[in-house]
């Protein structure tokens, strides 16, 4: 059997055209998906069963005594953090806010530690963008800053720019040009048709001459900036003006090098000039498939589109206090649930240090660098594989993912919503 | 089952010619009903103002832009935070408040129905997911057709049966409930960054102009038999010497529906400007309300501007970026591809400042001078001229000149060589208002029929009652309390249950959301047609087979089945 138009639940792409071929309700094969993708959807190793651990040791445990404890746990903290939530569909995010909500939890995402410099800069001077789909019809000019999209995602230039058919692109190869600004000579780099090797943390400095030259001040921009020629500069800004429409994508070269939010909002300042002269968009290459998601489900149930603190009894946003690393540093948390990412593979040391000294809890499929953290780990189904839900693409186009196999194991939402009714039981029993 | 019985109610209820009338209503679980029964809750109203739930026929509450006007602006977030209560949950937003917010704040005016204004198809599940969290209300939304390709290429074949077809299918597909039109041709040269000026200029990328879309819009919303009306912000939103473009737009309209308008022209508060730039800029209320009156195929809606601070949002992107460029604070765009656009920037409306003032003029202008109620409905456009919650100020400003004046004394020096405003002596009366805030939206709407905007026997039991008593209170004079009156009702009740009391929520609440289903032939079933797969195929950025809102989104909703002239 073969399913066909699945989107793949890998990364922000959110490609929705993968066929996938099944025998006994397993999958055999998988059909326009990227190497990452393709990985996902053939995995084999996963957690059989919830885990605990018990004078030092991992023991099997039922869901029910696996939930009990978590509920224990969750109700016993003063200062829990419910952290990740980005691999997970929209309606299992629902229940993470309203459980938030409820215990007066801070609740935070992957954001925190990826695009949240993105959204500060956004909060400060708007988002000019669009969906995908209208850099592939009309795009004639393709910005990379700080991204590598031919290894993080894929499929992105086949699909959505540099190689995508356009109604207004006769020919993909001669009408779209291609300009990447990176601190090394990546891949992407190769098909450019301008490469600026920027000198590491030199970013702002490089938006700041070219919005100068973009406003006629070219007078201003000395002989070399961070490395870059001025001759060159000079061209880029050219070829941006001269664009019919022109794309620029960032990614965490941007957002995570010296300026930070600065640079971010240095670029969409950028690209809000050039909208004086031609068309401009600006768009964050957005990292798991449904990072955008949580966003989304959080703004639009508590305002906010990360690291909001229930605790005073309204929801309140102040990244630096309330987002996940700070909290950590400060050792805040009593308690701590990741759902559907793993922190323990990317978060400071320092930070994963507090989390093991606390109870942690993890709902994964996977074994993963958490699991050494915690103290308590339910497996779930693989959300887009085994399970059907909400993701909101990094253009913020929502997409219904899809269950192509069916599984014994419980759902995230399954297992939130069961954790949620075992807290308000033990609340009620006083 | 619940059942309710409201006893001295003072009615007014003007579809079904009821006004001021003190008089019992009862309720049988979801609908009035003839008679109560013996087991019924009795609720003594003590002859308050007693009304079907309000309706707004054009707000901005759910989806792809409004969710970004909360995530860009977390300083409008601040300014509404409300903590957990009861049945309530937590809420943040002043302007753009989250979906509970929306909710809680609505159901405590007395409204029970909302119609989304504008509905990207491409984002629809993003608008049904956000109408879950509005649980108080009934959904609506407006689907964007504006630069709906498919379509386009329909209108430029002169094929209007096509165009129809694939209206009906994107409908269907994203459960949508009206067409909707904003700054027609002119979202779509938005795409390369241009703007359309007016109604006869050719769009830069098909060989139409906004006056043959409007045209065949309207053509094809009636070979559909929708409910509702095309629903139409006109090309050239809140330009100097706008209203020629408004005028000629509405000279196009034919009237071709005897049982509502042909043509629903909403915040034309924004589309009524003189002067030829902002040095003369000035009301032109006047000729624009005088079109109206001629012409009763055309319903507008105030778009009634209040100062102070909000989120202006709308799918007419090119007028955003011009918005930016007067205000120079931040700005949000989103292109959607193959049909629409969208702009975002927070304003500040002052009354020090002269344009500001003679917009606000202009929108109770119209609400004035347009004769019938049925044919000018209140709105503020929902947050764009202000957010909703300033409703019962406009009220309160509708029904009372001196309320007017002591206003006027506010705003800016030369407003009154501007505005014809203080020359205007009409207050509205209570039936007015009644009509304006829920009877007309459900007759402009379509709706009566499916039991909204009354309370005969067998309509939804979706009712406000006011602590006002009519008979007690000058509403000339006495404004202060139109304005306590309408902020909270005393109860709002939906679908027969108690929702909101004294302005908190009760109950968690469930929504109907509202869609339509033209039922197609064969033949126009979009579906199975290769040209408009192609389009799928080749330029959107989804499969097709993964663009249609599923049944998994819609939960308590009702389907408008409509029989079709293709």
């Amino acid at each position: 059997m073969e399913i066909r138009d699945v989107p793949c639940p890998f990364c922000g792409c959110l490609c929705d055209d993968i066929s996938v071929r099944l025998e006994d309700n397993r999958i055999t094969g998988v059909e326009n998906c990227c190497t990452l993708g393709n990985a996902k959807f053939l995995s084999k190793s996963r957690l059989q069963h919830p885990i605990m651990r018990k004078d030092g040791k991992w023991i099997e445990v039922t869901y029910e005594e696996a939930i009990d404890e978590t509920a224990r746990i969750l109700s016993d903290a003063m200062r829990p953090l419910l952290y990740g939530w980005s691999g997970t569909i929209g309606e299992a995010q629902v229940v993470g806010v309203h459980l938030a909500e409820e215990i007066g939890a801070l609740i935070d995402s992957t954001t925190s530690v990826c695009h949240n410099p993105s959204i500060l800069a956004i909060q400060e001077v708007g988002h000019p963008g669009c969906t995908l789909g209208q850099v592939k019809n009309r795009a004639d000019l393709v910005v990379y800053w700080g991204c590598n999209p031919i290894e993080a995602h894929p499929r992105h230039m086949s699909r959505y720019t540099t190689y995508a058919d356009g109604y207004f692109i006769d020919n993909t190869a001669t009408d779209r040009k291609v300009i990447v600004v990176d601190i090394r000579r990546s891949d992407g780099a190769k098909i450019a048709d301008e490469f600026i090797q920027v000198k590491p943390g030199g970013d702002y400095l490089i938006l700041s001459a070219l919005r100068a030259m973009v406003r006629g001040k070219d007078e201003v921009v000395p002989d070399s900036v961070a490395g870059v020629e001025k001759v060159q500069l000079q061209r880029v800004a050219d070829l941006m003006m001269k664009a019919k429409f022109g794309a620029v994508f960032f990614g965490l070269g941007v957002t995570m090098s010296r300026g930070k939010y600065k640079n971010v909002r240095n670029a969409i300042e950028l690209v809000s000039e050039l909208n004086r002269k031609t068309k401009f968009t600006i768009s964050a290459m957005r990292g798991h498939f449904n990072v955008y998601g949580f966003n989304e489900v959080l703004t639009w149930m508590a305002g906010y589109p990360f690291a909001v603190d229930f605790s005073r009894g309204i929801a309140f946003y102040n990244p630096g206090e309330t987002s996940v690393i700070d909290l950590l540093e400060r050792k805040e948390p009593d308690a701590c649930l990741v759902v559907a990412s793993d922190p323990g593979a990317h978060f400071p040391k320092s930070t994963i240090e507090h989390m093991a000294s606390i109870p942690t809890v993890q709902i994964d499929p996977c074994v993963n660098a958490t699991t050494a953290l915690c103290q308590v780990q339910i497996p779930v189904a693989i959300t887009g594989v085994e399970s059907a839900g909400t993701a909101y693409r990094m253009d913020g186009v929502p997409i219904r993912m899809k269950k192509v196999i069916e599984t014994e194991f419980p759902t995230d939402q399954e297992i939130l919503e069961r954790i949620v009714t075992r807290i308000r039981e033990m609340r009620s029993d006083g | 089952m619940a059942e309710i019985l409201l006893k001295n109610a003072y009615v007014i209820d003007p579809i079904s010619g009821i006004n001021g009338e003190v008089m019992d209503i009862a309720i049988s679980g979801s609908r009035i009903v003839e008679d109560a029964s013996p087991h019924s809750e009795v609720i003594d109203c003590q002859g308050l103002l007693t009304l079907p739930g309000g309706i707004d026929s054009h707000t901005h509450t759910s989806g792809t832009k409004v969710n970004f006007g909360r995530y860009m602006s977390p300083e409008d977030m601040r300014a509404g935070r409300t903590s957990k209560k009861g049945h309530m949950h937590i809420t943040s937003g002043y302007s753009v408040p989250t979906t509970y917010g929306n909710s809680y704040r609505y159901s405590a005016l007395g409204y029970t129905s909302l119609v989304e204004g504008a509905m990207a198809p491409l984002e629809a599940r993003h608008t049904h997911e956000e109408f879950k969290f509005t649980p108080l209300q009934d959904s609506f939304a407006n689907a964007l057709f504006d630069g709906n390709w498919g379509m386009l290429r329909a209108f430029e074949d002169g094929d209007i049966k096509r165009a129809a077809a694939i209206i009906a299918w994107t409908l269907t597909a994203v459960k949508g409930f009206a067409i909707k039109l904003t700054n027609p041709g002119g979202t779509e040269a938005w795409g390369f960054g241009k703007n359309i000026s007016c109604i006869n200029e050719t769009i830069p990328t098909f060989d139409l102009t906004p006056a043959e879309i409007i045209k065949g819009a309207i053509k094809a919303n009636e070979l559909l038999h929708l409910p509702h009306s095309v629903h139409l912000h006109c090309n050239n939103l809140g330009t100097p010497g706008n209203f020629s473009c408004t005028i000629g737009t509405f000279g196009h309209v034919p009237d071709v529906n005897d049982k509502r308008q042909s043509l629903y022209a909403t915040h034309v508060q924004f589309h009524s400007y003189g002067g030829s730039g902002w040095g003369d800029f000035c009301s032109k209320s006047e000729p624009v309300a005088n079109m109206v009156n001629f012409r009763p195929q055309i319903v507008i809606d105030m778009g009634q501007v209040m100062f102070g601070r909000t989120t202006t949002m709308t799918a007419d992107g090119p007028m955003e970026f011009n918005l930016y460029r007067l205000h120079h604070d931040k700005w949000s765009n989103h292109d959607v591809e193959l049909e629409t656009g969208s702009g975002i920037i927070p304003v500040n409306y002052r009354r020090k400042n002269l344009v500001n003032s003679i917009m606000w003029a202009i929108g109770l202008e119209l609400a004035l001078l347009v004769k019938s109620p049925w044919q000018c409905l209140l709105t503020t456009d929902n947050p764009n001229g202000a957010p909703f919650v300033k409703y019962p100020e406009i009220i309160a400003l509708l029904m009372s000149k001196k309320y007017r004046d002591a206003e006027f004394e506010t705003v800016h020096q030369d407003t009154e060589k501007r505005v014809p405003l203080p020359a205007i002596e009409r207050e509205l009366d209570w039936h007015d208002i009644a009509v304006m805030t829920r009877a007309g939206q459900a007759r402009a709407l379509g709706i009566i029929d499916l039991g909204k905007g009354h309370l005969s026997p067998g309509a939804e039991a979706d009712i406000a009652i006011y602590p006002i008593k009519p008979d007690e209170i000058d509403p000339s004079a006495e404004y202060e309390k139109i304005i306590q009156g309408f902020a909270q009702t005393e109860y709002t009740i939906k679908r027969g249950r108690i929702v909101s009391r004294r302005g908190d929520a009760i109950i968690d609440g469930e929504n109907t959301t509202f869609w339509v289903k033209p039922k197609v032939p064969a033949a126009y079933d979009m579906q199975h047609d290769t040209v408009f797969q192609e389009l799928f195929e080749r330029y959107y950025s989804v499969r097709m087979s993964n663009y249609p809102v599923q049944e998994e989104y819609l939960h308590r909703n009702h389907c408008i089945e409509t029989e079709t002239d293709l």
